[in-house]
């Protein structure tokens, strides 16, 4: 036991003391934040430039149908030629001309209609413009068929399902979402965790092989301890660096947002999240407002005690079943370029539990591939972390799929440590052999 | 005889490869025990078994008389043949970090390192990193670090490689004051002259089993042929000489040097014949040179090995 203290913190403080390791400590936040800044004030920038299209409108149609938006703005052109109005649009220095042509019916006209610009013209003005036809032409045809104006505008409203559980919670559109966006950061640092120290942990056998010190330390300790104090030793390292980051980073981006004013929610372009819906609540109806408080309401129902709790328990059995996964092929082979072939098949379900993830879980937590992905082990501890925040119970993962995931996860670690610890110790006295996976299973039976 | 490790019947094997078959050791106490053979004859593997970094397949490994248990790491020290330090950690952290390993407290590594620095004119490397150090100097740190926890028994594997003479002959005057003052030393190695200078015992492994074991002065006993290496002055007559004597002896390797007028030759006898032959020889001519050829540890190794290897 002493033994094992003596190696941790021989290895945290061998990692904390890298100097590349220092550089990144500080480095990282400063260079997040920039991003994030750079961002936010990109969107800001690219959010205030406003379109302006002037219109050619020679037709007896679509007199009143360019109203100013956020992003676009008309001019009217009257009784100029088409060259004379593209000249003084490019004096203008408009971003188009829109030419309506005199034609005979509406149809026809709209046909005819052509938007001319300096370069091929950005999606969201074409989208409006065409936008535009299409209700014209819709309410061009309603007409004939005997619908009114004043009828069509009442045609067309906006209309959202209201939605409840059997027990007669208000259900909200988006809340699962969130849930599991919440749960999916988690999930998201978990595979960054294991991949960066992870990773540290395999260079740091390789190194221990290279420099031809590990049969003098192994004399002396157990190979197992030495591994297990390797794989606590940096993961401390880990945390040391990933609560610096945290802090200094909330820290700077606070001191940056009030430096250079810059709102946050500029961010957040898609209007259809709830999020904006948050920040803008202001400007919003009442009905909004309201489902705002419901929302704030789901954030505060999320379990977090029990998310937090099942994050250390996924975070601590995810993280050492994978780092003795990358101990063992550190031990394996000798040098840095030879770990190409197995460190694919470790990414691959880290990878897969995220995109699975993003596109299962969000839309669907509780079915069938969420809940095989958040019962396989090596997948398990991101996928569940993104369903847990519905709880557990009613309405959110059933306790007996939480107590399975954990089980398994429980027994894959013993066992994946069991077999890593097989092969790191027979790898870390192999020489000059480039092994394959033949190798390593023979090397379970030594 | 106390022994300070005694091998009973130990065998390993690695898959399909035998790496040690049925081996019997018995290294007594307080002496230099080498432990020859050809690469690959299976040495490094019962190294490994006795620090118990590996564990034989059958057999067994008496320490003091004991069974070898995880207890006994703390008396035993190892230096490997593949040895090295961590490059960028300095001179002196490494050193107490891997006296503690062995179970000494950090206020008993540190003075004995000081003692140690001192002895072997090594003080102010204390705060370098090993990177910053040549070969030779990382090795006499690593000597030092084998032997801080004043162990039972000591294991050598090639001790003097990466050692300039000076500093060979350094490490070797240390070895033997080790053994001075109650030590056990086995000495793993492909160099002959040092084990005709060090060891008292000898064990030669080939292909995983062991063919030959015991006191080096018993073995070279054993290894004499009744060889006899001859000079003798003929007053010219080297010719005639010669021709007589073949006819009687089996004489191999004869020159004549004429400067000199000194004939020589190896003779191979029979045994129990020295005296009667040397009288004959003496009536002939004048013998300046008589001596038995004793094969050193080299011929025995080469010897051995090749009759067995064919």
């Amino acid at each position: 036991m002493n033994k094992l203290k003596l190696i941790i913190k021989r290895e945290y403080l061998a990692k904390v003391r890298n100097k590349s390791f220092v550089i990144m400590t500080f480095l990282s936040p400063i260079l997040m934040v920039g991003m994030i800044v750079l961002i936010a004030y990109l969107t800001k920038v690219n959010d205030s430039e406003k379109r302006v299209i002037t219109v050619l409108n020679e037709s007896d149609y679509f007199s009143n149908a360019f109203n100013i938006t956020e992003t676009l703005s008309y001019i009217d052109f009257k009784d100029l030629t088409l060259n004379e109005a593209i000249d003084s649009t490019l004096a203008m220095e408009n971003y188009g001309l829109l030419y309506i042509q005199k034609a005979p019916d509406l149809e026809t006209t709209a046909t005819q209609a052509f938007l001319y610009t300096k370069e091929s013209p950005v999606s969201y003005v074409i989208e409006s413009l065409e936008t535009i036809f299409q209700n014209r032409l819709r309410q061009g045809r309603l007409q004939r068929l005997g619908v009114s104006a004043k009828d069509f505008s009442e045609i067309d409203t906006d209309f959202e399902i209201k939605t409840a559980t059997f027990q007669g919670d208000t259900n909200l559109k988006g809340i699962n979402e969130i849930k599991a966006g919440i749960g999916g950061a988690f999930g998201y640092l978990i595979m960054m965790f294991i991949i960066i120290y992870g990773g540290f942990v395999m260079r740091s056998v390789i190194e221990e092989k290279t420099s031809r010190i590990i049969e003098v330390i192994i004399s002396s300790v157990k190979p197992f301890q030495l591994m297990l104090g390797k794989i606590i030793g940096t993961s401390l390292a880990g945390i040391t660096q990933f609560a610096i980051w945290i802090i200094s980073a909330s820290l700077l981006l606070f001191v940056a947002m009030l430096l250079l004013d810059i709102d946050l929610t500029a961010l957040n372009s898609n209007p259809g999240l709830p999020v904006n819906a948050m920040t803008n609540v202001g400007n919003l109806p009442q009905g909004t407002a309201n489902n705002m408080q419901l929302y704030a309401q789901e954030l505060f129902k999320i379990p977090w005690v029990l998310l937090v709790c099942s994050f250390v328990i996924y975070f601590v059995l995810g993280y050492l079943i994978y780092s003795s996964i990358y101990a063992a092929i550190g031990a394996a082979v000798d040098n840095e370029t030879d770990t190409q072939q197995f460190i694919f098949p470790i990414i691959l379900p880290l990878m897969l539990a995220i995109y699975v993830g993003f596109f299962s879980v969000f839309s669907n937590p509780h079915g069938p591939i969420a809940v095989g992905f958040s019962l396989f082990p090596l997948t398990s501890p991101i996928v569940m972390l993104m369903r847990l925040p519905g709880g557990i119970g009613d309405g959110g993962v059933p306790l007996w799929q939480f107590l399975t995931s954990i089980v398994l996860l429980i027994v894959t670690f013993l066992a994946i440590v069991w077999l890593a610890a097989k092969i790191y110790r027979v790898g870390i006295l192999m020489y000059g052999k480039k092994p394959t996976y033949r190798e390593l299973f023979k090397w379970l039976k030594y | 005889m106390n022994h300070i490790l005694v091998a009973e019947n130990v065998s390993k094997k690695f898959g399909e490869h035998t790496a040690l078959s049925n081996i019997s050791l018995e290294i007594p106490e307080n002496c230099i025990y080498g432990l020859l053979g050809p690469n690959g004859a299976g040495k490094t593997t019962l190294i490994r078994i006795i620090n118990q970094i590996t564990h034989p397949d059958t057999g067994r490994v008496l320490f003091d008389g004991m069974p070898l248990a995880p207890e006994h790491i703390a008396t035993i020290g190892y230096l490997p043949e593949e040895r090295g330090l961590y490059k960028s950690m300095k001179v002196g952290e490494q050193a107490l970090y891997l006296a503690q390993l062995k179970g000494l407290s950090k206020a008993e590594a540190k003075k004995r390192l000081k003692y140690w620095f001192d002895k072997l004119e090594i003080g102010d490397w204390w705060n370098k990193k090993i990177q910053e150090l040549s070969k030779g100097m990382a090795q006499k740190i690593q000597f030092i670090v084998t032997v801080l926890h004043e162990p039972k028994l000591l294991i050598f594997d090639e001790p003097f490689s990466g050692f300039d003479p000076i500093n060979a002959n350094k490490i070797k005057d240390e070895i033997l004051e080790l053994k001075k003052n109650g030590t056990s030393i086995i000495f793993s190695t492909h160099r002959m002259e040092s084990v005709e200078e060090l060891c008292e015992y000898i064990a030669l492994l080939h292909q995983s089993e062991k063919i030959l074991d015991g006191r080096l002065t018993e073995i070279k006993k054993a290894y004499k042929n009744n060889i006899f290496n001859v000079g003798l002055q003929v007053n010219g007559n080297a010719d005639g000489l010669l021709k007589e004597l073949t006819e009687k002896f089996a004489i191999s390797s004869s020159s004549y040097d004429r400067s000199i007028d000194q004939l020589h030759f190896t003779m191979q006898l029979p045994s129990d014949e020295t005296t009667l032959v040397l009288n004959h020889l003496a009536a002939k001519a004048n013998v300046n040179h008589f001596e038995e050829v004793v094969p050193s540890a080299n011929d025995i190794f080469i010897e051995t090995v090749n009759g067995k290897g064919a």
